[in-house]
């Protein structure tokens, strides 16, 4: 995966983790230009798009677009079912999440980020074991 | 009063609440200011609560960069919660641009080499997310140390640090290629994940590593089996599908490992059989494995009974509820359509269904998979549905597929006639957004047609009667009218109803196209020649045509004017010249080079850069007229090559003979043999079309002397980066013994930077029982290819 982005509706960040080396006005061009895109889709259209050299995976559940840039051989409907883990981790942690705990709690949402991707490839494939980390972390963190 | 700084909370809260962008931003550069003085002089202890909401502002879009430093003082803090955002923030705000990047190294090498394993895992993460190639030589040690360490949690990071770095120090790959046998036994599904996903990188990037790795084919097959096979663990599966995930890196694997390899190949048939047939397919997580499968099913060397199987799968997968399921599947036909044609054609019904889709992403794919499929059999069909989907579909697909059924028409049509209906519906339908050189094509079609001279003029006088605004369609019909006008007044045709015109009504129409404001000046330019050809052709007298042609003499478009005044003269001066001027035109050979593309499957843009339009044949008379004044014209529209008057004198004197055609003849190139084994021969030969310096034909010419037929003959080709290359689908995949007809195959490559041609040629073919594969590149690439 190169990148993921999470957005609103009205098209705010709500986080985004980079995969690959790009500046900041880099960034935020593409940004701009994907959350374009990826609004203007009607809401019956299917789930992939090809934008520039990258195929483009989202999904929206409730208020939030999820959006990953995956290349060429990777797999579109595993792309999938990784959005839908990240969904169901955030949702276990916050416990039926929603738009506002990614907004308050944006820091959260890498962390379990990072639990479950690195590098842009799965690391882990038990959602218990992503859980568990988290939680000894969030202990750590509360005595240090 | 010094304003308290807000917790995070309380900005989130606050910058949400403003009303306007302005109010944001008065908000936020307060923060900032200080954020900015806490920095310099606050207390240690909140630093970390400053970068989070600094955070939380650079992700609105503010500038965030004098945090960078701050990021490092939390990341070299003891204290685990500096840490956890300090390193967020890294991975936000640095990047390999930024010189502060660096300094974190020792940090991170500080924090990998400490015991907890909380820490070790954010300085991997951070690592994975943001090391430059540098930062990653410097701590390739210290990751591979923690490859062979107990704990799984900073293992299975570790695995996948090493894939990043790989992938920015190549040579690193050195390093990690050792302990993947080891890890290659691991039970924990994270670490296992993150093996195959390196052994995968290594492999992409290192033939030799490629050919290391195919020995533990059988190793990975039997990790697939027992993931597939022994009853799921609730932790890993989803939907009934055990650790999909999983199963998808190991398939690409495995696809990567049994390319071109025989013996690997053979070893996973029957698992991906297994996995084919077992796999639950009632939710996405299933498709997905499935997907994978079929996928490496194509690209490996499997039994043909296995291929038709993965294609069977691709059709069922078309017929799925799921548009996503149809989309991946419409991708995927596409890229064997050549390879599988007779297989994706057995679903060609269900693809066409797909025309139908709502989602435009969905009905290009069908449109692009529809056009491929197109065949000599099927023909008639296909335009039949390709046609309708041209009235209904939406805007941005109609130049596609028009160009699409036109190309499809000119390759396959059964006779003439249906391909003149064929490209006049298409004319009628999406005129506007047909490529310039339809015009001058079905111009050259209907002039080669002598038996359907009437059965057009009165298709299109038809046509051009009910709608004078699709200009491509007045321009054919102006010039049809204008050749073949006696045609269409002599009232009887068998294939089309009767029709009685009269002289005026003609002309009426002509005048009437001349003066809307819908026509182009190249449409009125027609209209007007053909309105003076007609003198010739009608039996009245031409006092109507003398007089627009006098109308259009003081015309404000200076081409019309030059023509109106042309005739005139023509009239009053050379009124002998005129019959004999205006004489049909005698049919043109139509240069060799002119066919159009067929996309290879990959590239999907069907729009691409059209050829140099071949010059319609109303500009050659033009050109003949041009000769009366004495001017030599500037450039007119549409032909991009002027003659010289001096040449088109000659050739005036030599009517009624060929016509000149404007460009010089390609210089010949001699033919190559590049290849020969066992009786069967590969010849090339080229062509540079003139008029278009940066275009290379070559045509590949497979022919076998030997006693047995060449069988699943595949050719393909790869040219270097600078330059375009596309493969038409061949003539067969059977080159026949004792030099039957030869296999055939053209290939376009596009070399605008005239660099020098080099070029890779891939033959895959069974031949006296023995599957073959050559390749090769071709030598002694003449000069003239490229230069």
């Amino acid at each position: 995966m190169q990148f993921m982005l999470l957005f609103s509706r009205q098209g705010k960040l709500r986080l985004q983790k980079w995969y690959v080396p790009l500046s900041d006005k880099e960034k935020k061009k593409i940004t701009r230009e994907l959350v374009q895109t990826v609004l203007a889709r009607k809401p019956k259209m299917c789930s992939f798009l090809e934008w520039r050299d990258l195929k483009i995976v989202y999904k929206r559940y409730a208020s939030l677009y999820f959006c990953c840039a995956i290349e060429d051989q990777d797999n579109e409907l595993i792309t999938l079912e990784i959005i839908h883990r990240y969904v169901e981790l955030l949702d276990k942690y916050f416990g039926s999440v929603c738009e506002l705990d990614i907004i308050f709690n944006f820091e959260k949402a890498y962390f379990i980020l990072d639990e479950f991707l690195l590098g842009g490839e799965v690391q882990e494939t038990s959602k218990k074991n992503v859980l568990k980390a988290i939680e000894q972390a969030d202990l750590l963190q509360e005595v240090s | 009063m010094v304003v308290p700084s807000l917790k995070l909370q309380d900005l989130i809260e606050e910058i949400r609440g403003a009303k306007t962008q302005a109010q944001e931003r008065e908000v936020i550069q307060k923060e900032c200011a200080h954020i900015r003085a806490s920095f310099r002089d606050g207390d240690p202890l909140h630093r970390h609560r400053q970068l989070a909401k600094l955070l939380y502002v650079h992700m609105l879009g503010y500038p965030a960069h004098f945090g960078q430093m701050e990021c490092l003082k939390l990341i070299a803090s003891p204290r685990f919660t500096d840490k956890r955002v300090g390193y967020l923030g890294a991975m936000l705000l640095l990047d390999e641009r930024q010189d502060a990047h660096l300094l974190i190294t020792n940090s991170i090498k500080n924090d990998l080499n400490q015991g907890i394993q909380v820490v070790q895992g954010l300085a991997l993460c951070t690592l994975s997310t943001v090391g430059s190639a540098e930062m990653c030589r410097d701590l390739a040690t210290e990751v591979e140390k923690l490859l062979l360490q107990p704990g799984s949690y900073v293992r299975k990071k570790a695995v996948l640090t090493a894939v990043h770095m790989i992938r920015k120090v190549p040579e690193l790959s050195n390093i990690f290629l050792p302990p993947c046998a080891q890890l290659l036994h691991e039970r924990h599904h994270g670490i296992l994940l993150g093996t195959i996903t390196l052994i995968t990188e290594l492999c992409e990037r290192s033939p030799a590593a490629l050919k290391h790795f195919q020995k533990v084919v059988p190793q990975l097959v039997q990790i697939l089996r027992t993931l597939v096979t022994t009853g799921y663990s609730t932790e890993h599966s989803i939907s009934g599908v055990s650790d999909p995930f999983l199963q998808v890196q190991i398939l690409r694997l495995l696809r990567i490992l049994g390319q071109n390899h025989e013996e690997s190949s053979e070893t996973m048939n029957d698992l991906l059989a297994q996995v084919a047939t077992n796999t639950d397919t009632s939710r996405n997580a299933g498709n997905a494995v499935l997907f994978e499968t079929v996928l490496t099913i194509m690209d490996i060397r499997s039994a043909t009974g296995l291929r038709v199987l993965a294609v069977n799968i691709l059709g069922r997968f078309l017929l799925n509820s799921d548009k996503n399921i149809r989309y991946v599947a419409l991708t995927s036909l596409l890229r064997m359509v050549q390879s599988d044609h007779s297989a994706v054609q057995r679903h060609r019904p269900t693809v066409v269904e797909c025309l139908r889709e709502v989602d435009a992403s969905l009905s290009r794919r069908a449109l692009e998979l529809s056009l491929a499929l197109v065949n000599s059999s099927n023909v008639r069909a296909m335009t039949q549905e390709l046609q309708s989907f041209l009235e209904s579909c939406s805007p941005d697909l109609r130049a596609d597929c028009a160009s699409g059924i036109l190309l499809a028409a000119e390759r396959f049509a059964p006779t003439k006639r249906w391909h003149i209906d064929t490209i006049l519906r298409v004319l009628t339908t999406a005129g506007t957004h047909v490529r310039d050189d339809a015009v001058a094509n079905l111009t050259q079609l209907i002039g080669g047609a002598q038996e359907l001279h009437a059965y057009s003029v009165r298709r299109l006088y038809s046509a051009l009667a009910e709608d004078i605004s699709q200009q491509p369609l007045v321009q054919v019909a102006a010039w049809c009218i204008g050749e073949y006008g006696d045609l269409l007044l002599e009232g009887s045709c068998e294939e089309t109803e009767p029709l009685q015109v009269e002289e005026e009504d003609v002309l009426a129409l002509l005048e009437k196209v001349l003066q809307s404001h819908m026509s182009l000046p190249a449409t009125r330019g027609y209209a007007l020649t053909a309105l003076m050809k007609l003198s010739t052709r009608l039996r009245g007298d031409n006092n109507r045509i003398r007089q627009v042609v006098s109308i259009y003499g003081s015309c404000l478009d200076m081409e019309l004017q030059q023509r109106a005044v042309e005739y005139n003269t023509l009239f009053r001066k050379y009124d002998h010249m005129r019959a004999a001027i205006l004489e049909k035109m005698p049919l043109v050979e139509r240069g060799g080079t002119q066919d159009e593309e067929i996309k290879e499957s990959k590239e999907a843009q069907l729009s691409e850069a059209s050829l140099v339009p071949t010059e319609p044949q109303a500009s050659e008379l033009l050109d003949l007229l041009d000769l009366l004044d004495g001017t030599s014209g500037a450039a007119q529209p549409p032909p991009p090559l002027e003659p010289s008057p001096g040449d088109v004198l000659v050739h005036l004197l030599d009517l009624p003979c060929d016509l000149p055609s404007a460009s010089p003849p390609p210089a010949s190139i001699p033919n190559l043999r590049v290849f020969e084994r066992e009786g069967l021969q590969l010849n090339l030969s080229f062509v540079r079309p003139p008029g278009t310096p940066a275009l290379l034909l070559i045509t590949i010419t497979a022919i076998n002397t030997s006693e047995a037929d060449v069988i699943h003959f595949i050719c393909q080709a790869a040219v270097p980066k600078s330059f375009q290359l596309q493969l038409q689908a061949p003539s067969g995949d059977t080159v026949p013994a004792h030099s039957g007809l030869p296999v055939t195959q053209l290939l376009r490559i596009l070399n605008p930077n005239k660099a020098p041609l080099r070029l890779k040629l891939r033959l895959t073919y069974n031949h006296f029982g023995q599957s073959v594969q050559e390749i090769f590149e071709v030598n002694n690439l003449p000069m003239e290819t490229w230069q």
